[in-house]
């Protein structure tokens, strides 16, 4: 009887632990289909587009299919050359231009700013740290005007100047703000015992603070990049001439100029132009997620 | 030399907040003085301030008869052990044993001499290559160690630095740290040690002076021995030692100490002592200071605990817990009495000021003497 009824439940038991790995199966199965579909959805329009801009110009219109029926290099041929004097290369050189001070400029100087906020006592500190943050809260609208006149007054229109000079002087509040945030999450004792082995304050943050620093830095940079690449107001705003202009102005110029529009070569360039942030954002995205702070404080 | 002098030394946070009221004290050259106290008794405060990591509101910091109130902690000729170790976590222990030296300019070959040399003693020679995140606990401490050792300081100033490890490793370090002393002290190199704790068995084993501190006063400075056999005062008393001393309360009445019903006669060895005869006092005595003795003071036995070679008896006395260490074998010949006799050794028991908290009991002569 006892031996029946220790089957009994083993069979139970079993039964019981099939049902749930079934249940288990059926779940993850619905949320992986999901998530697939969900991920299709969003990333279609990009995936179209890589794919328009094989496509011929007549095609582009017949379907919403993103696979060429006659896959062809002309978009990219054609929008390369521009209808300007210049390249889509000399676009692309433009934009460094812009981006390379700019990002390092950011970095350096929003490291700075963001340091003395955390880390040191001096006068006034209060408010300056809150005028910081409400310039966050400023609409970028409202300072176009201004700054517009200021930079004109400068003799700095139709120059990259207006463009990166801003940010590289800390004038990103966003970033300053971010920075502040991750060095009140780091403990101060690391920095203490370099003042104690002797370094002042410019050395501490160099060989101290910055490497422990990285991962949010990494992100300051990313992001900048990104913004920049994508900016189109502000070189809209403060250059006129065609030589000057950065990408995402290149892109619309290709728009103005002909009459009638030829997709393949804005979508050709558009993924030419998207690429450079994707495989960076994809090339540095595990430091977003490391930290490597945490070894220092091991309890 | 590396004398270090404090001058009325204040520390004011926020314009208000007074966490340090007024210090003095003269640490000798190649002595281990270690600062101690519950915590929020400005402990570490005091030895941050001689760190130069917080500023001074008042009074002098003064390291080898050199005012260093306002010199950088770099200059002052010192070196800090952190209670979280504090090591730079991008850097190799290598780097991080090299980053003084690196700052102060020496060249390469300096610099690696001194790292083996370092090496070699705290025998972190295995770990040169790795990362503080590689290290355990005790590795990373030793590590710490190392990089203060190696800039061959005036002043080495700890921070609670073995709170963070285990039982077992914090006794073996203790030994480490104070043997590494006396190795540098027979060196002839200068090695005065400044040591911030708040667990006694590490200032009582390690100081050569104790520094007691409270709520930002100092209570007393002496030897471990003479903070035991003679605390200055009733926070003295009660801090130093394991289990604590009785404090027991009662009031002083023709050479008799007052408990509720019951009268202690102090005789004339105490008598002698007394500095003053406070109404209102506090009779001190060790747990290890009570004999058992029927005609003693009469105490209920509440609980006994049994800790091997001794026993910890806790007993009421008119409504005051008291506790007394005996041998196992007085214990055994107890057996289950209810009420037991204890009787304080005369020349152990200490009278207390119950307004002041001093202790009125110390031998002045032997104190002139």
């Amino acid at each position: 009887m006892d031996t029946n009824a220790m089957l009994d439940m083993d069979a139970f038991n079993d039964a019981q632990a099939a049902k749930r790995a079934r249940m288990r199966m059926i779940s993850a199965t619905i949320r992986y289909v999901l998530l697939f579909v969900v991920g299709i959805l969003m990333l279609y329009p990009l995936i179209w587009l890589v794919g328009a801009s094989f496509k011929t110009n007549s095609e582009i219109f017949s379907g919403a299919g993103f696979i060429p029926r006659e896959p062809t290099l002309d978009g990219y041929i054609k929008g390369w050359e521009t209808s300007t004097p210049y390249t889509f290369g000399r676009f692309f050189w433009n934009s460094f231009l812009i981006i390379l001070p700019k990002t390092i400029g950011t970095a350096i100087s929003c490291t700075m700013a963001a340091y003395a906020f955390a880390r040191f006592d001096f006068p006034l500190k209060k408010i300056l740290f809150t005028t910081v943050i409400a310039t966050l809260l400023l609409p970028n609208v409202v300072t176009r005007i201004p700054q517009y006149l200021l930079f004109r007054d400068l003799g700095w229109l139709d120059s990259f100047l207006p463009l990166w000079v801003p940010s590289a002087l800390a004038g990103d509040a966003f970033f300053v703000f971010m920075l502040v945030q991750f060095l009140r999450s780091l403990p101060s004792d690391m920095e203490e015992a370099a003042r104690v082995d002797g370094a002042n304050s410019l050395q501490t943050l160099i060989y101290i603070v910055v490497p422990m620093l990285a991962p949010a830095l990494i992100s300051v940079c990313l992001f900048q990049f990104m913004w920049t690449m994508n900016d189109f107001l502000g070189p809209l705003i403060y250059l006129s001439s065609v030589d000057k202009y950065p990408v995402s102005l290149a892109l619309k110029l290709s728009i103005d100029t002909t009459e009638a529009f030829e997709w393949n070569r804005i979508l050709a360039m558009s993924v030419l132009t998207i690429a450079p942030a994707l495989i960076i954002f994809f090339a540095a995205q595990r430091y977003f997620i490391e930290g490597i702070s945490s070894g220092g404080v091991k309890g | 030399m590396a004398r270090v002098q404090l001058r009325n030394i204040e520390k004011v946070y926020g314009g208000s907040v007074k966490a340090v009221h007024g210090i003095n004290l003269d640490i000798e050259d190649g002595e281990f003085m270690v600062f101690v106290g519950p915590s929020g008794c400005a402990k570490s405060t005091t030895l941050r301030m001689i760190a130069g990591l917080e500023d001074i509101t008042g009074g002098e910091v003064i390291i080898g008869g050199q005012r260093v109130n306002d010199l950088p902690p770099g200059k002052r000729s010192i070196a800090m052990v952190f209670q979280n170790y504090a090591l730079y976590p991008h850097m190799k222990v290598r780097g991080n044993l090299a980053f003084g030296l690196k700052i102060a300019g020496k060249s390469k070959p300096e610099i690696e001499t001194a790292i083996n040399d370092v090496a070699r003693i705290l025998e972190i020679e295995p770990l040169l290559d790795r990362l503080p995140k590689q290290l355990s606990g005790g590795q990373a401490q030793r590590v710490a160690l190392g990089r203060a050792l190696i800039k061959k300081p005036s002043v080495f100033l700890f921070d609670e630095p073995l709170s963070n490890l285990d039982a077992k490793l914090r006794a073996s370090m203790r030994v480490r740290i104070t043997d590494l002393h006396r190795r540098l002290k027979a060196e002839g190199l200068s090695s005065t040690v400044i040591y911030v704790t708040h667990d006694q068995t590490e200032a009582m084993t390690m100081g050569d002076r104790i520094c007691v501190m409270q709520a930002g006063h100092i209570m007393q400075v002496a030897t471990p021995k003479e903070l035991y056999n003679h605390p200055a005062n009733l926070f003295v008393a009660g801090f130093i030692g394991s289990p604590e001393m009785n404090l027991i309360d009662g009031h002083l009445q023709g050479g008799q100490f007052v408990i509720g019903n019951q009268r202690l006669t102090l005789g004339d060895e105490v008598l002698s002592r007394l500095a003053s005869q406070p109404a209102d006092g506090v009779l001190g005595v060790r747990p290890q200071h009570l004999v058992l003795d029927p005609n003693g003071l009469k105490a209920r036995l509440t609980n006994a605990e049994f800790m091997g070679h001794e026993v910890y008896l806790h007993a009421d006395l008119e409504g005051q817990k008291i506790i007394a260490v005996i041998g196992t074998a007085e214990y055994e010949q107890l057996g289950r009495a209810d009420m037991i006799g204890l009787r304080p050794l005369a020349e152990h028991m200490h009278i207390f000021d119950k307004s002041d908290g001093s202790n009125v009991s110390l031998d002045r002569h032997r104190l002139a003497a």
